[in-house]
Order: structure tokens, then C-alpha cells, then sequence
């Protein structure tokens, strides 16, 4: 037990102090989520917004809760995992008593960590232009809120971990996360809220894990209605799911290593 | 001029070999074009569901928009990806010297190395749905208005090519700013639907300071018939203003490139 904390100590504190070093980067990277800003700037002009059941209080609410949930939920672990099984840097990792997994987690998790300054200040200013006037759900609620995030965030990163696995077959298997990126975008809640779409495509979109990604967690954090067991729940079996896949085909891909480079 | 054409060709024929030694990776492009193109469709749908618009736009003239946004992203994909994306790591290792030393325009080199032919699929699609959208819109183009658009979506081209080659430039300076490229992408997104569905402050935004306006919605209304001889010659003067700011930004950069490394 004492071991597992020290490891998990030493490696966000090592993984911290190196996206430190990348925190205009990660500024950047902080403005190039301002997806769901600019589809807020659209509804809150659309005429279609009229239809749907939340106020333009509770819309502003929602964007802004599903623009902090994308920044803390941004996984780019396919990337990452390709160049390191190309060039070879994958091989020492392998010889350490340490599943790799486990690395590249705590490094999301300290990238996450230099993100919130950033993300603090955007959410401040869009506040000051205006949604400040929506007011902000109690603490208990945007608390649990964030917690789901987090947990949206682990069935994101299990989710691209899976795909990742396609590196040991392939060299360029970075391309598919441009195909899980497409579902993830128009099926999450990211570019609309779900009670905009027609029920057949809800249907289609609630049978997805791409919900639990974004608009379960935004809507909690926003302080909207949310069937909160039923929606923890389906995160628990998709991630009940994914867990087993996860590890049969990286035992299987394991096999397949060439360890390439150096 | 007959000698860069020749290196053009010979340029072009051989990034074309190499991409082509990955055919899986044009189903995977196509996948995501379609894909993305399907799910742009839907998110425009749901602002026209019930008789609704958008911006005081038609239906299918806002899917000329986002044809000309597809096109431009098909564009961005064969030659400014693959080709702006790679100065940042020229200038990390240093080997900007090599491309300096030889006998050709340093700007033309870097733009005009690689084709991508993954783009194309992209290209077309955009291509396709400007044709049928313009149709059904009604539109019966002159020759002259043909020709109109023709030269403001070149305007456009223009415009995208300088913002993404100015900011691969500071890359001199700062080194690390593959990011910019990123954030410059995801905020173009906004381009996908037209200017004046914007709330008024974010429209001077688009127009004068990240012309997203002048991308797509100006050629769109020129297909339309409805172009006006200010917004054309602000179209021209922009596109020259901005190549030229280019071309300026590159000589005074390239007096700062002190090499890299070894």
C-alpha cells in the first residue's frame, strides 16, 4: 500500500514538474477547446433554441459546465503511445516492475493539473462578459460534478487506450483517433444538448458511451435535472466493458512488439 | 518560373509515393470525411428543425457554407498541414539551414514540399454539396459571378495559407508552437456556418481580426448572387494584405534564425 503511494507521489510530482515545462503550450492548448463557446455564441442567437426545454439561463450554464468538462477530459494517449512504440522508448518502460498504463495516466493527470489556471481564467471571462447574470449552482452539486468528470475522463482515456492497442499492429495507428473523435464530437453534447437532437438519433446517441463523456458530467456540474444513479451506472458498465478488452489486447499486441528504434 | 513548375511536379509526384505506401489510411480519411460532413449536416439541421433559420440564412444556402468550409478543410489537409506543420520541427533540429542553402525561394519550398493526397476526398465533398446547395438554392450563376467566386474563393485560400504560415513562422522565436496551428484550426471551425448568426461583437471579431467572414461566408453570398463590391474588393484587399504581411513576417524571421543543435 505504502509502495503504491509513494510510486503514484513520485510520478505525478515527476509528471507535474514536466508539463511545467510546457505551460505556454498548454495555454494553447486551453483556447483550442473553445468548441462549445462558439456553438454557445450560436444558440443563444438561434431562433431553434426557443424549443428547447432549458432557459437561455440554464443554456449558458450548460456550455460553459461542457467546456470545463472537455478541458479536463482531453486524452491524446494514441499519440503519445505511437511514438514511443516507434521509436523504442516503450522498451525500457516495459523492463520497469511498473504496468505502462500507469505512466501515461499520471502524465493526463498532471497535464490536467497545469490546465487549471487556464481554464479558470477563460471560465472567469466569459463570466464577466455576461453569463455571470445565470448564477452558479451550490458547491455540493459542481463538487460531485467535477468528480464526474473525473470519472468521464477515466472511460475517455480507457476508451482511446482500446484503440491504442491498434498500434501493434499498424504504424500509423494514431489516424483512427481522427475517426473516434467524429462520434465523440457530435454524439457527446459537445456541439448541442441532447434534447435538441430528433429521439431517434437521442436513441442512438444514449446506446453510445459518448453521453457519459460530456453531457452527464456537464449537466451535473451545471445543476440541471440528472437521473444520477442510472447515468453512474452506465459509466460503470462501460467501463466494466472496456477494462477486460483493454487488457486481452494489450497482452495479445504485447506479443506482436518488435521494439523498434533504438 | 518554368523551373519551379518542373520542381513542383517532381516535389508533388514524390510525397505522392510516400503517402501512398499507407492505401489504409485513404479509407480511414474517407471515413472522416464523410463522417464529419454528416454530422455538420445534422448540427445545422437542428438549428432549422420547425421552420426555423439561422441568421437570416436559408437552409441551403448556410449548406453552401459549410460546403466551401469542407473545401477549404480539404485544401488545409493537402497542403498546408503537411507542409506548415513541419517548419516547427525544422527549425527544433536545424534543418532549416539545408533548406536555406538551396537555390529556391525558402517560402515556396516550405509551403509547396508536400502534397497530401488524404485532403482530396475533402475537396470534392465540399465541392459537390456548393454545386447541388447552390442549385436547390436557386442560384444561376453568370459567367462573371462564376468567375467572381472563383477568384474570392482563391481570396480565401489565401487568407487561410497566410494565417497558418504566420504562425508557423513565429515558430523562429518561439520554437514550440505546433499548438497555434491547432487553435487556429479549431477556432476556424466557426467558419462552419454563417457570419451573421454570430452575436454583433463576435462578428466584427470574425471579420477583422480572424476573418473567418471573409473564408466562407463572402464567396458563399457571391455564388449566391448576392455579392457586393465592397465586401469583393475587402475580400482582395485582405488576401494581399495578409500574403503580403507573410512575406514580410518570413524575411524579418529568418534574420533571428540562429540554427538549432549538433
Amino acid at each position: 500500500m505504502s509502495r503504491t503511494l509513494r510510486l503514484a507521489r513520485v510520478l505525478l510530482s515527476v509528471q507535474y514538474a514536466y508539463m511545467l515545462e510546457y505551460r505556454a503550450e498548454i495555454a494553447l492548448w486551453a483556447l483550442s477547446g473553445l468548441l462549445p463557446l462558439i456553438m454557445l455564441a450560436l444558440w443563444s442567437g438561434a431562433a431553434a433554441a426557443a424549443d428547447l426545454s432549458l432557459s437561455p439561463a440554464e443554456l449558458t450554464r450548460y456550455f460553459l459546465a461542457a467546456f470545463v468538462v472537455r478541458q479536463f477530459t482531453v486524452v491524446w494517449v494514441i499519440h503519445i503511445f505511437e511514438e514511443d512504440a516507434l521509436q523504442g522508448r516503450l522498451s525500457p518502460y516495459l523492463l520497469q516492475p511498473l504496468h505502462p498504463f500507469w505512466r501515461y495516466l499520471a502524465s493526463h493527470i498532471a497535464e490536467q493539473a497545469t490546465r487549471v489556471p487556464f481554464v479558470l481564467a477563460i471560465v472567469l471571462a466569459v463570466w464577466l462578459l455576461g453569463a455571470g447574470a445565470s448564477g452558479w449552482p451550490p458547491p455540493s452539486t459542481w463538487l460531485l460534478g467535477l468528480l464526474v468528470t473525473h470519472l468521464a475522463f477515466l472511460l475517455r482515456f480507457l476508451l482511446q487506450s482500446v484503440i491504442t492497442m491498434a498500434c501493434f499492429w499498424s504504424e500509423r495507428a494514431a489516424a483512427l483517433d481522427r475517426l473516434l473523435l467524429i462520434p465523440y464530437l457530435f454524439l457527446s453534447g459537445l456541439v448541442a444538448p441532447l434534447e435538441a437532437f430528433p429521439p431517434g438519433l437521442r436513441r442512438l446517441a444514449a446506446a453510445t458511451p459518448f453521453p457519459s463523456m460530456v453531457d452527464f458530467p456537464a449537466r451535473l456540474l451545471s445543476g440541471g435535472e440528472v437521473d444520477l444513479l442510472g447515468g453512474l451506472a452506465t459509466m460503470a458498465a462501460w467501463i466494466a466493458l472496456l477494462l477486460p478488452l483493454y487488457l486481452l489486447l494489450w497482452r495479445a499486441g504485447l506479443r506482436r512488439y518488435a521494439a523498434m528504434g533504438a | 518560373m518554368g523551373r519551379y513548375l518542373r520542381t513542383l511536379r517532381e516535389f508533388w509526384s514524390s510525397s505522392l509515393a510516400i503517402e501512398l505506401e499507407y492505401p489504409a489510411n485513404a479509407l480511414i480519411e474517407l471515413l472522416s470525411v464523410l463522417g464529419n460532413l454528416a454530422g455538420s449536416v445534422v448540427v445545422l439541421a437542428l438549428f432549422y428543425c420547425r421552420g426555423h433559420g439561422l441568421g437570416g440564412w436559408s437552409w441551403d444556402e448556410a449548406l453552401v457554407v459549410l460546403g466551401i468550409y469542407t473545401l477549404l478543410d480539404g485544401f488545409t489537409s493537402t497542403l498546408l498541414q503537411p507542409n506548415l506543420g513541419a517548419i516547427v520541427n525544422h527549425v527544433r533540429t536545424g534543418s532549416l539551414d539545408f533548406v536555406l542553402l538551396k537555390p529556391i525561394d525558402s517560402q515556396v519550398w516550405l509551403s509547396a514540399r508536400c502534397f497530401s493526397p488524404w485532403g482530396l476526398p475533402g475537396v470534392l465533398a465540399g465541392l459537390a454539396l456548393i454545386v447541388l446547395a447552390a442549385g436547390r438554392a436557386g442560384a444561376t450563376p453568370s459567367l462573371l459571378t462564376l468567375l467572381g467566386t472563383i477568384l474570392l474563393l482563391l481570396c480565401s485560400a489565401l487568407i487561410l495559407y497566410s494565417l497558418w504560415f504566420v504562425l508557423a513562422a513565429t515558430s523562429i522565436w518561439f520554437v514550440k508552437v505546433w499548438n497555434a496551428t491547432e487553435v487556429l484550426r479549431s477556432t476556424l471551425v466557426a467558419g462552419r456556418f454563417p457570419v451573421s448568426a454570430y452575436p454583433p461583437a463576435l462578428r466584427t471579431l470574425f471579420t477583422l481580426v480572424l476573418p473567418v467572414a471573409f473564408l466562407t461566408t463572402v464567396p458563399a453570398e457571391a455564388i449566391l448572387g448576392r455579392a457586393t463590391i465592397p465586401w469583393v474588393l475587402a475580400s482582395l484587399g485582405m488576401a494581399m494584405a495578409s500574403l503580403g504581411l507573410s512575406r514580410g513576417l518570413w524575411r524579418h524571421a529568418l534574420r533571428y534564425y540562429t540554427s538549432a543543435s549538433s
